[in-house]
């Protein structure tokens, strides 16, 4: 019999650390397909963040920078502009690159740097412990907002893939989410789409996936796809934001 | 080559581009900003990179990407960008890659001024990032030499696989002085394979390559920042360097003293010499490793009863200079903080106030 689904060739076997229920893992696999389906494995550098994905690198069988708390669009921008053949992704939360990172990420995609940005939207710092971060939901409780994130305090949410899209410079900027089959085929399609843009050289390309911290949400991994569904993707509306294409049509 | 006149900023731009490195990523920053200008227009002629970043701390990690995936690589700043730096030397530290920063040193604390000033020798020698970091740290005493460090600066840098950074005053960026480019300076860039982040199809390998600087495990923490330091202790050993000046005379004072200062310095021991009152001079040129032997040795002469240092600080190398000296000679500082360089006059003085009438 055919095997019709296993393991992408450059995810590694390594069990991931990621806790029950996280999507990490998920995005991770999409990844990994994206570059197999383009066979580029062999000159790729990922860039790992500082957060859950510190270590995303041990799943990944290529070549792997990490990088300080949201610099690793600078690190891409250095690498690819010092070699502009190799593919060049970073892989980002919330607190990494909505945060701390935000001036490097804003920069890089207004250069229009070729590189390719997953950015892992669960509404909270994970790592350190479920902190509030930019991207955490109004009233939502977390270990910093115990009370729940008081919008007159700390301000709305910030819809980073909006941010971007505003720009001026050519870009591909995409929402989607790992929460469920469905949202999952068409962020596999839209991951897939920004590693080609970079492979043929076009324009910066970024991809925010509305994932789920159970743990630090405090909900069962069901829960969580469902508070996920009903509380972000009507702040955070999924689909593509902006294409090359799109900037040229204006 | 023949000599030619050029301003110290626009020199230490040419002198990467003739060392091999054709990669530059900086922000602008008084007294510095003429080396950003001046590769602006002359990387593109070279077929280099040029890239004017945000932010110096966005600018010290494009210097860790390209630096990690084994390109010679380098910036310029002045101190307040080289503390924003100094977080991504420390990772680049840690990771273990080759990278050169050239501070051009304004007078501090915070915005401090513009004019040169040598404030930033404790940041630079005694760890400027977190963590157990340490750079070579070389002191171009003339445009000359300026020129010669930054061509020195990428091998070395290769060789320790550690960050090297040139520290020079404000004087050494500003000043015009005839320069030649040694062609035995330029060298091939070493094979950075069996480490970089280069592709696993530029190395025609089926391992990947992993640059980080996370050990989660305190015995993996410790080994490698055990590594770490026996790559110190090894510049320890093979890059100590430094100049000394008079030593050959029955000297009384020994002046301790780097940089454009120390130019200053000679001056003042040639009129003092004519005024029969000898002064030697040891000029080190990298301060670290600080040149701790040769210190000690010149200041142990029989004839030696003082030392200076003369510093265009509150007194900073001085800690170096008593940590060398070992209590043997009283230890004096002399300098200027605010941007003004001291004169011959003003140095001879602070000289004849040792001296017992």
């Amino acid at each position: 019999m055919a095997k019709t689904f296993s393991r992408p060739k450059c995810l590694s076997e390594q069990e991931t650390h990621y806790c029950p229920g996280c999507t990490h893992g998920i995005i991770h696999r999409l990844v990994a397909e994206a570059i197999d389906d383009l066979q580029i494995s062999g000159r790729t550098v990922g860039i790992a963040p500082v957060g859950c994905a510190v270590l995303c690198y041990n799943y990944f069988t290529f070549d792997f920078q990490e990088a300080a708390h949201g610099r690793a669009p600078a690190m891409a921008t250095g690498i690819k502009r010092v070699r502009p053949d190799l593919i060049v992704f970073t892989y980002q939360g919330d607190g990494d690159l909505a945060s701390i990172g935000m001036g490097e990420i804003v920069h890089a995609a207004n250069r229009g740097e070729k590189f390719t940005t997953v950015f892992v939207n669960n509404t909270v710092y994970g790592m350190t412990g479920g902190q509030m971060a930019p991207t955490t939901m109004p009233n939502q409780k977390t270990t910093t907002s115990p009370f729940g994130r008081n919008v007159e305090e700390v301000g709305m949410p910030i819809r980073v893939a909006e941010l971007l899209a505003s720009l001026a410079t050519p870009a591909y900027i995409s929402r989607q989410a790992a929460i469920s089959p469905k949202y999952i085929v068409r962020a596999k399609k839209a991951i897939r789409q920004a590693f080609q843009y970079q492979v043929e050289k076009r324009c910066f390309s970024f991809v925010e996936v509305i994932s789920t911290c159970p743990t630090n949400w405090g909900m069962t991994p069901a829960d969580a796809l469902k508070w996920a569904e009903k509380t972000m993707i009507p702040y955070y509306p999924l689909g593509d934001l902006k294409t090359p294409e799109s900037v040229k049509e204006e | 080559m023949s000599k030619v006149l050029m301003k110290g900023n626009e020199a230490i731009g040419e002198a990467a581009i003739r060392a091999g490195c054709l990669n530059y990523f900086a922000y602008p920053i008084t007294p510095q900003s003429e080396v950003a200008e001046y590769l602006s227009r002359r990387m593109p002629e070279v077929g280099g990179v040029f890239l004017q970043g945000e932010s110096e701390v966005a600018v010290s990690y494009m210097i860790f990407g390209a630096a990690a995936c084994g390109e010679r690589v380098f910036t310029t700043s002045s101190s307040p960008g080289i503390s924003l730096m100094s977080e991504g030397v420390s990772y680049i530290v840690g990771a273990q890659c080759p990278a050169v920063f050239v501070n051009i040193m304004r007078g501090g604390p915070g915005l401090g001024g513009i004019l040169p000033s040598q404030a930033d020798y404790l940041q630079a020698t005694k760890g400027i990032g977190h963590g157990d970091c340490r750079l070579l740290v070389m002191v171009p005493a003339s445009v000359q030499e300026a020129v010669e460090m930054v061509m020195m600066a990428f091998p070395l840098a290769e060789k320790y696989r550690n960050p090297v950074m040139i520290l020079g005053d404000g004087l050494i960026g500003q000043m015009m002085e005839p320069v030649t480019f040694p062609d035995h300076l330029k060298t091939p860039p070493s094979n950075k394979n069996d480490w970089a982040t280069n592709g696993m199809d530029t190395r025609k390998s089926k391992t990947r390559n992993l640059v980080k600087s996370l050990y989660l495990d305190p015995e993996a923490l410790n080994a490698h920042n055990l590594r770490l330091k026996a790559k110190y202790d090894r510049m320890r050993e093979e890059e100590i360097r430094y100049e000394t000046y008079n030593t050959d005379t029955d000297y009384q004072i020994l002046i301790v003293s780097y940089g454009t200062m120390s130019r200053v310095c000679q001056s003042a021991i040639d009129t003092l010499k004519a005024k029969k009152i000898e002064v030697a001079l040891v000029r080190p040129q990298n301060v670290f490793p600080f040149p701790e032997q040769a210190v000690l040795e010149a200041a142990s002469k029989s004839s030696c009863r003082h030392v200076l240092s003369v510093e265009m600080s509150m007194g900073q190398m001085i800690e170096d200079i008593q940590r060398s000296v070992q209590g043997k000679r009283p230890v004096h500082w002399y300098g200027k903080c605010g941007g003004d360089v001291p004169t011959p006059e003003e140095v001879m003085e602070a000289v004849e106030k040792l001296i017992p009438a």
